[in-house]
């Protein structure tokens, strides 16, 4: 299929309009359309990557609306490029869009009544934006679909309980304040160099030595700081964890995985297309602090999320914990560390999602996430529990799941470039993340409750009624996508050489440190 | 040194999986129907006992056998290979791999355990882990059976799911899981850097010593992050969690914190010794006499510590820790015979330390009594258990004709070879103090008389399944210096 790229957005987008029309025929057909239309955008998705991978350049280019690169000069229209780190990072959009879609059914229908057909136009909506984000080739259509994402997410979120609504006020003023920042210095850049497009900006800055420009510094400093408050970087975290516990399920399992991870594959895409390897690490100040930052973040991140006592918002800081982890990994300055922030986006999407469907099917079968609640939840729903852990454990990092690997690189650019700060930091998370999972192990499995007894009487007596032990497993469409998930954290563990090669690639056109001098 | 004669074999696999179908039966049978799901347990350990055994003449032979799993980077790959050491621990964990699940049987039933399915399942993956750390012929792949060794045994640590147990479990994962993420990982990751460059491959046979292209800091970097890293090695300080995991059942505490988790630490660090470092870089690396140091002084501690635990099964865990120190001293002697008499004694204690754990459980079951002090007079009512046990504390403590003799020789030899003298006398030291801590639990139970006549005539013998396999233990503990010729040459002393 040639337009690839461009089925990616049509499905998803023409599909959001026949749900919103679906409540005027049936409204059943919302959640059948809408799984349809994300398993098309998926398979787009393969396609794109797998041109991108057979094209000679590794990338594929989409020109919106006719006009051609011989014609006029770049920036002129609008462009989609896939090249292999946009459509890696599309795919896995588009991989948790369907199994959230899929999973959704019954969430959808019991937590927003009625409202099926907004709902899934909604995350269609969403879906189409964060995709979009990533294969966008034009600055400032970036930030056009940055604010289609956030919009939807706003709706996504506020549909929710009324408590939802204080949260998604809050996340608007902060992801609002984030966005005009990005456009503010996308508007210092389109004076310096008189282009919106990615690549023609890179081309300018670099035929005309922009580098030592200090409307180019404000632009990144603006560009930056924008960047940083979208993806939740922790003194910017505020508005995340209320957004994400107060939302509706569904919600929380599409948005918890991939927001902030494409707003750090667009930190990536800025650093390293826009303004170049050269300028963002030589020219700027960022390598020499950010790192430092990073473990502030983690380790303030660590702590919050210790003192949590409810999985979904222990889930929520953990992710601003993994933020820093990437973002850490880019700011190291080092090839290693590049991959591994890449292949950590993948990955973090994978076990979050993970964590976030068995949070959500916690939620639907025990009313409840808090602690206090999930005593002995192992005999009950074993295969859910699998799927949960199976998350944990990469979230830790233990092999063979896709976290061992990610974290792997991560280590190893921390050594080679020096920054032993970032390495200190990121063991001592990992052993946060230890507790923080293994807490969760003996409520779960030994049933002990928080001053450590477990109200029976030893001997497979847990204090716990008939009613919590019987085996009841959760309905076998939340729980496939669950397994789905935790198969699929796995399987990119075992298949890391096939990701990691397709990062390698692509970072080869880039002139980043090793760090290592052979002999 | 010619490089031996490869062979492409399946049958490392087929040793691994065996306790994964294993599993599957396990769960499949269930708690309802407990004799079939018994049954099972045996079919798999019977099954990897015999595909270990199979082996051995091939090994003999003097060839090795590989088989390639998976490519875990592009260029490291998941590789199985069987060599010498490799197979003595396999063949040593699975053979009693047969005994503890007949023991389990008469242990778990006596005590009318809760969750059996539970526990014979996690034994049988722990098991599948220790036989991956057996023949990994790389640092990667013996990484990965190590974490899985660590998560799949927390579940048995944890059985009795009360408060000491968790407490037991936390100091367990605790410790094993920061030693191995915060401390292994890092120097695995230094390795994988000078993969590209090709000084490295992590593979055990071909890399051994270049770590010696590395600075002298990094050297020593490297052998105290890979040293503690591999806390199963019981290596103080970290050695706490081992005490801790003594809340486990005894079959637990007999098989895997006696034999395969324990060992599966302390054969990790001989491969970094022997295999990574090589005795030549190790031989002259300043500051390595400090792990022989550090060996010595846990072999030492670990042993005082000993004296004064009443709790037999603490006791026994200290002692382990104690012998574990032996296994490094040796490796860290950085001799071939010293090396060798390592890889023996994993054999030689392991069977001599099961034997005692068999006992301390059987003792358990019979009588219910956890504390040497109690065990006044029961030697005359339970005659085979307390015989196996003082076989079992002579061979520990090193007495010919018992196995423990072979391997403390060996250690010996190794340190006169070296030309460390106050090595030797670190053994006889401890071989006295392992007199000391052992001798009085069967004196006690054989030549003190009980509180009372009616006590003592209440308390017979545990159930056979539990008395069957300490007596083969006990005798193996004899076999093993009578056969130690095969041994000797499967550890690679003699050619």
């Amino acid at each position: 299929m040639e337009n690839a790229i461009a089925w990616i957005f049509i499905f998803p987008l023409f599909g959001s309009v026949f749900v919103a029309l679906s409540r005027y025929v049936n409204i059943k057909l919302a959640y059948p359309i809408s799984v349809l239309s994300m398993a098309g955008a998926f398979w787009a998705g393969v396609e794109t990557l797998r041109q991108a991978m057979a094209s000679p350049n590794h990338e594929i280019s989409y020109l919106l609306g006719g006009w051609t690169l011989d014609l006029f000069p770049r920036g002129v229209g609008i462009e989609f490029r896939a090249d292999l780190l946009a459509s890696l990072i599309v795919l896995i959009v588009l991989g948790v869009g369907l199994i959230v879609t899929v999973y959704s059914k019954i969430h959808v229908e019991k937590e927003t009544p009625n409202k099926e057909a907004i709902y899934y136009s909604l995350m269609l909506l969403q879906i189409t934006g964060l995709a979009g984000i990533c294969l966008t080739g034009d600055a400032f259509n970036l930030y056009v679909l940055i604010e289609v994402a956030a919009l939807t997410g706003y709706g996504l979120i506020a549909i929710g309980s009324n408590r939802a609504a204080a949260a998604t006020f809050n996340y608007l003023i902060l992801g609002t304040i984030g966005a005009s920042l990005y456009l503010l210095g996308v508007g210092y850049l389109y004076i310096k160099t008189g282009t919106l497009n990615m690549v023609g900006i890179q081309e300018v800055i670099e035929a005309n030595g922009l580098t030592d420009s200090a409307t180019m510094q404000v632009a990144f400093v603006l560009i930056g700081v924008g960047i940083l408050i979208k993806m939740a970087f922790f003194p910017f975290h505020a508005w995340l964890p209320n957004a994400y516990c107060n939302a509706p399920t569904t919600t929380s399992c599409l948005l918890a995985p991939l927001v902030t991870k494409v707003m750090i594959y667009v930190m990536i895409r800025m650093v390293l297309t826009v303004f170049g390897v050269e300028f963002s690490f030589e020219s700027t100040i960022w390598v020499s602090w950010m790192p430092w930052l990073v473990v502030i973040a983690i380790i303030c991140a660590a702590f919050l999320a210790l003192s949590q006592r409810e999985i979904k918002r222990m889930l929520a800081y953990l992710i601003v914990a993994e933020v820093g982890y990437m973002v850490g990994g880019v700011w190291i300055y080092n090839y290693y560390g590049l991959i591994g922030s890449i292949f950590h986006i993948i990955s973090d999407a994978c076990m979050t999602l993970c964590l976030f469907l068995g949070t959500g099917i916690i939620l639907h079968k025990c009313k409840t996430t808090h602690f206090d609640g999930i005593r002995g939840l192992f005999s009950k729903m074993p295969f859910t529990m699998i799927g949960f852990f199976v998350g944990g454990f990469s979230i830790i990092g233990l092999p063979p799941t896709c976290g061992f690997f990610s974290k792997w690189y991560l280590i190893t650019g921390g050594m080679v470039s020096g920054h032993w700060e970032y390495l200190v930091v990121l063991m001592f998370s990992t052993m946060v993340m230890v507790i923080l999972f293994f807490r969760l192990i003996e409520r779960i499995h030994l049933a002990v409750d928080e001053s450590g007894k477990n109200l029976g009487k030893g001997h497979g007596d847990l204090g716990l009624s008939r009613e919590q032990t019987r085996f009841d497993e959760a309905p076998l469409i939340m729980l496939i996508p669950l397994l789905v998930a935790a198969a699929t954290v796995i399987v990119i563990g075992i298949y890391n050489q096939e990701v990691v090669n397709q990062i390698e690639t692509f970072l080869q056109a880039y002139d980043l440190p090793t760090g290592v001098e052979y002999e | 040194m010619s490089l031996p004669i490869i062979v492409e074999d399946v049958r490392p696999l087929i040793a691994l999986i065996a306790p994964w179908f294993g599993l599957l039966g396990i769960m499949l049978a269930g708690e309802k129907r407990a004799n079939l799901r018994e049954l099972i347990t045996f079919g798999a350990a019977s099954v990897q006992a015999a595909v270990v055994l199979s082996m051995l003449p091939i090994i003999f032979g003097g060839s090795i056998i590989e088989f390639h799993i998976w490519q875990i980077f592009s260029n490291v790959p998941m590789l199985l290979r069987v060599d010498g050491p490799g197979l003595l621990f396999a063949l040593v964990a699975s053979i009693l791999w047969i005994a503890t699940t007949l023991y389990s049987i008469g242990y778990m039933r006596g005590l009318h355990e809760h969750a059996q399915t539970r526990f014979y399942s996690f034994f049988a993956l722990s098991l599948s882990a220790t036989m991956g750390v057996a023949f990994s012929a790389n640092l990667l792949t013996i990484y990965f059976f190590y974490e899985m060794l660590s998560v799949s045994t927390f579940p048995l640590v944890t059985h009795m799911q009360d408060k000491e147990a968790r407490t037991g479990g936390r100091t367990y994962l605790g410790y094993l899981l920061f030693t191995s993420l915060c401390l292994l990982l890092p120097a695995l990751s230094w390795c994988y850097i000078w993969l590209d460059g090709g000084q490295m491959t992590m593979d055990f046979l071909s890399d051994t010593g270049k770590i010696g292209y590395f600075s002298e800091t990094t050297q020593f970097a490297l052998l105290l992050l890979f040293t503690f890293g591999f806390a199963k090695a019981g290596l103080m300080p970290f050695h706490s969690w081992l005490p801790g995991a003594m809340v486990a059942p005894t079959p637990v505490s007999a098989l895997l914190h006696a034999v395969a988790v324990v060992k599966v630490g302390v054969f990790c660090v001989y491969r970094v010794y022997a295999d990574i470092f090589g005795v030549d870089v190790l031989t002259e690396m300043n500051g390595q006499d400090w792990t022989m140091i550090l060996a010595s002084a846990t072999i030492l501690i670990s042993s005082l510590i000993a004296l004064s635990q009443d709790n037999l099964k603490r006791r026994l865990a200290f002692s382990t820790i104690g012998q574990l120190g032996y296994i490094i001293l040796g490796a860290a002697i950085a001799t071939d015979r010293g090396q060798g008499g390592a890889v023996l004694h994993i054999a030689m204690h392991a069977c001599g330390k099961i034997t005692l754990f068999f006992c301390a459980g059987a003792i358990f079951v019979a009588t219910g009594k956890k504390y040497v002090s109690e065990l006044r007079g029961l030697g005359r009512r339970m005659p085979i258990t307390m015989g196996a046990f003082m076989i079992g504390s002579l061979s520990v403590i090193g007495l010919p004709p018992l196995g423990g003799f072979v391997s403390k020789w060996y250690l010996a030899l190794g340190a006169l070879d070296r030309d460390v003298m106050w090595v030797v006398a670190v053994l006889l030291i401890s071989s006295l103090l392992n007199v000391f801590y052992l001798l009085p639990v069967a004196v006690t139970a054989f030549f003190r008389s009980g509180d009372t006549e009616e006590e003592e005539q209440s308390i017979k013998e545990a159930p056979w399944p539990c008395v069957v396999p300490l007596a083969f233990t006990a005798l193996g503990c004899f076999a093993l210096f009578f056969w130690s010729d095969a041994l000797l040459k499967l550890a690679g002393v003699t050619p």
